[in-house]
């Protein structure tokens, strides 16, 4: 058996900067769940098709499951945890899912919603079409997914909204 | 975990070189949406990799002096289509690869891994082929250069030699200069979907906009690696824009083309879509180029 592989990766977490020494055989989605406790970051299909996994990455999002841990090296990661604010409110697009009703078994929320973060924090508006492919990158076997365009359309609505009124 | 036997991580070019020099055996992973993916499968379990996904001097899309538009090798999908060199003068190119997979695919998976994975489906390879681009390849015995159409070789095979990798794909000026193009995908689904076939088309018009100057085809998945039609290229060339000329360019590309029977779709079935969508690319260029097309 060949000898085992470890690298020491250094990295932000939720905006706390993380050493980890990583097995270089670990996909991200193992360093998240395992070291870190960040059970947000579900295992899904693990060949990066439904998006269970899904993180943002120096702003943008990555299927953590099919990037490699050692990857991380000087990258900013943020999962669904630091939506959470300091009381441990949800945020407006996990409140939106909530109230949309976007939420039935729950597995592919997390991965949704960071999707939607990305979305949300462009600024941008867009149309409906555009959501749904913007959105493409996941699979839910439960909503249907009108429920799910619901929760980010009416969350981006509200905060261009607001923008607009400051 | 991936079952790997060993992964070496490269930070520049010539750093990649010399780590598939010593370990001959070891494949290279760029963004991994496909390597990472079939070793899952079993198909590259155990193999030795070397990671070339750090090199950030590969990602970026530059012009050079001469007017080559140069797409570094590992830069992503998302970011070809967001480019402003790329929406100028080959928005085509950004809206082929907008098709790939879905949003994080596209933000994990690059050009040079599309490229030199040799498969016919890709979404960029159509287009590629369809604007006459260059392969540039960094080996130990320096810089090459090779046309596209050549870099293919066979199903998944492509002109990689040994400690050889991809550095950029190339646009000279030439190639892209007065040309407007489409691409069309037919697939199942409208996301995370294999191409069950793909077709670019670009024209060039002549100045006063009443003929084809030149035309280009090319497509994916209507033979074993991407290839052109020039059957229809030739016939094109010179032609008034008129329903007829579209009309026996896509019948054309029959000569050419040579698409098989696969659980996707058959044979036949291609064939037809072969032409309809060459003619709805064409009939879409010709638009984007400022011409008309008359009765």
């Amino acid at each position: 058996m060949a000898d085992k592989q470890y690298k020491l990766v250094t990295c932000t977490i939720n905006g706390v900067r993380r050493q980890t020494m990583v097995d270089v055989r670990a996909s991200l989605t193992d360093m998240l769940r395992n070291d870190y406790q960040l059970t947000s970051v579900k295992k899904g299909c693990e060949v990066g098709e439904c998006g269970a996994c899904n993180v943002i990455i120096d702003g943008e999002c990555y299927n953590s499951c099919i990037y490699l841990a050692v990857w991380a090296e000087g990258k900013n990661i943020r999962t669904l945890e630091s939506l959470m604010g300091p009381s441990g409110e949800l945020s407006d697009i996990q409140q939106a899912f909530i109230d949309e009703t976007a939420v039935q078994c729950g597995f592919c929320t997390p991965g949704f919603i960071m999707s939607a973060v990305e979305i949300l924090e462009s600024g941008k508006e867009y149309s409906r079409d555009e959501l749904r492919k913007l959105l493409s990158g996941h699979l839910c076997r439960c909503t249907g997914y009108e429920n799910i365009l619901n929760a980010v359309e009416k969350t981006m609505k509200k905060r261009l909204a607001m923008n607009h009124e400051v | 975990m991936y079952d790997m036997k060993a992964l070496y991580e490269a930070e520049s070019v010539s750093e990649a070189i010399q780590l598939l020099q010593e370990h001959p055996e070891a494949q290279i992973i760029a963004g991994g949406s496909d390597v990472l993916v079939q070793m899952r499968e079993g198909k590259r379990a155990g193999a030795e990799l070397v990671s070339i996904y750090m090199i950030d001097a590969l990602r970026g899309i530059t012009m050079e002096d001469d007017g080559t538009i140069r797409i570094g090798s590992l830069t992503s999908f998302s970011h070809i289509t967001k480019d402003p060199i790329i929406q100028k003068y080959i928005n085509v190119l950004g809206e082929a690869v907008d098709m790939v997979g879905g949003p994080q695919i596209r933000n994990i998976g690059t050009i040079g891994g599309n490229t030199c994975n040799g498969v016919t489906s890709a979404d960029s390879a159509s287009t590629l082929h369809a604007w006459d681009a260059i392969v540039e390849l960094t080996g130990p015995e320096g810089v090459r250069r090779t046309p596209i159409k050549d870099f293919y070789i066979r199903a998944g095979k492509v002109d990689l030699k040994p400690a050889e990798i991809e550095t950029a794909i190339l646009i000279p000026k030439a190639a892209y200069e007065g040309y407007h193009g489409h691409y069309i995908k037919y697939a199942m689904r409208n996301a995370m979907d294999i191409a069950t076939l793909g077709c670019s088309v670009n024209v060039k018009l002549t100045e006063n906009k009443e003929r084809i100057e030149d035309a280009r085809i090319a497509y994916g998945v209507a033979g074993p690696v991407p290839m052109r039609a020039p059957h229809a290229e030739e016939y094109a060339r010179g032609k008034a824009l008129t329903e007829e000329t579209i009309d026996i360019f896509s019948k054309s590309v029959l000569e050419d083309i040579n698409p098989r029977d696969s659980w996707r779709a058959s044979k036949a079935f291609r064939e037809h879509i072969s032409q309809v969508l060459a003619g709805r690319a064409l009939r879409e260029s010709i638009r984007l180029a400022g011409g008309e097309i008359h009765g």
